[in-house]
């Protein structure tokens, strides 16, 4: 499979479309070592899912928080509730790059393009849900 | 150092820059290293097997070869005794035995090879998915610190530079005004368009003589008074 043009075609098919939940798409191709797409949902401009493909897997991330916004004597009880979260929230997970805490989805390079419009489509309705469920944890 | 160690390395070098996601270089090119060494153990593991079982092939040759002798020498001998000539019986008898051990050896070197390809075809599977996976997760340490840089180009670019500093929660609060607003537009359009449509169809309406003009203090007056008319006429 050639990887940059498979990306390049999800940057034309996402494009301007209308999700199943009523999202709408712009996106942008990023070239770098690794070339990035990302999408920008309207009105959630705030919290794009950024997508990379290589030949094992399709990822979607979206960055949520950094450390510095985790009151501190409540850290170790939020880690604890997003280990929790993991396994519930449907087929997103929580990680962290540096000081960077994200959320993201991986599907098989296989998927079609409706799946993939449904995996951006859940991992920005548990971005909201997850920030609104997590917020007695941050700093205001 | 396991590659698990190394990764973990790898992803805590982008950890220790403050507020910068730099990956550690120097980690990735040890790990890509080491996915150069496994490339060429499995070559090599490859090349073992290929003469592994090129041998194993020679020596099936070699013991199909000495049971047919056997079987012919045995055929010999038992002719020989037919013939009552038990010298030669006896000769060929010990050169069968010599063939049948001959043969005791061959199987015993058969099975040993067939151990070491089985050895063999493990190991290389086995290397093959440690491959397929060091490389996996080298590209997702690669994929994170794209995305880093993406992250901040976007974020820039649709929030303003500033956006860095601004928190999830007031993100969040962001977008839930948008929607908000969003919502009320929908409903204030729709509560227009209904307006609208209703003042319409009742125009509509009146055109075609189905509904009369709004009833006025007149109309109801004229009524009452109609009524009390009425009221005057059946008493007398």
């Amino acid at each position: 499979m050639n990887l940059p043009k498979k990306l390049t075609e999800l940057t034309h098919d996402l494009n301007g479309i209308k999700s199943y939940a009523g999202l709408v798409f712009n996106t942008e191709l990023i070239p770098g070592e690794t070339d990035v797409l990302v999408v920008t949902i309207e009105d959630r401009e705030e919290f794009p899912v950024y997508i990379t493909v290589d030949e094992s897997q399709i990822l979607c991330i979206t960055h949520v928080w950094k450390e510095a916004e985790i009151i501190p004597a409540k850290r170790t009880e939020l880690l604890e509730s997003l280990l929790m979260m993991n396994l519930p929230m449907p087929l997103s997970s929580f990680s962290k790059i540096g000081p960077q805490y994200i959320i993201f989805g991986a599907l098989s390079t296989h998927s079609s393009l409706e799946e993939l419009i449904e995996e951006i489509d859940v991992l920005s309705e548990n971005t909201l849900i997850a920030i609104e469920e997590l917020r007695d944890y941050f700093v205001k | 150092m396991s590659f698990f160690h190394q990764l973990f390395t790898a992803f805590r070098g982008m950890a220790s820059e403050a507020g910068e996601t730099i990956i550690d270089t120097q980690a990735i090119r040890i790990l890509e290293q080491e996915v150069r060494d496994a490339k060429k153990n499995l070559d090599e593991a490859k090349e073992s097997l290929a003469q592994v079982i090129a041998k194993q092939i020679g020596i099936e040759r070699e013991i199909k070869r000495l049971k047919k002798t056997i079987a012919e020498y045995e055929e010999y001998a038992i002719q020989s005794l037919n013939k009552g000539n038990e010298v030669l019986a006896n000769e060929i008898a010990e050169k069968v035995a010599d063939l049948e051990n001959e043969l005791a050896v061959q199987v015993s070197v058969l099975e040993s090879y067939q151990v070491s390809v089985n050895t063999l075809k493990q190991n290389i599977r086995h290397t093959e998915l440690h491959i397929k996976s060091m490389e996996r997760e080298i590209s997702v340490v690669k994929t994170t610190e794209s995305v880093q840089k993406a992250n901040v180009a976007a974020a820039n670019k649709f929030s303003g530079s500033n956006s860095a500093l601004r928190s999830a929660t007031d993100s969040l609060e962001r977008i839930k005004q948008k929607q908000q607003q969003k919502a009320d537009q929908l409903q204030a359009a729709m509560q227009l368009q209904q307006q609208d449509s209703g003042s319409d169809l009742h125009e509509k309406l009146k055109q075609a003589g189905l509904v009369s003009e709004p009833i006025s203090a007149q109309t109801v007056l004229a009524r009452l008074k109609a009524k009390q008319v009425e009221k005057t006429n059946v008493r007398f």
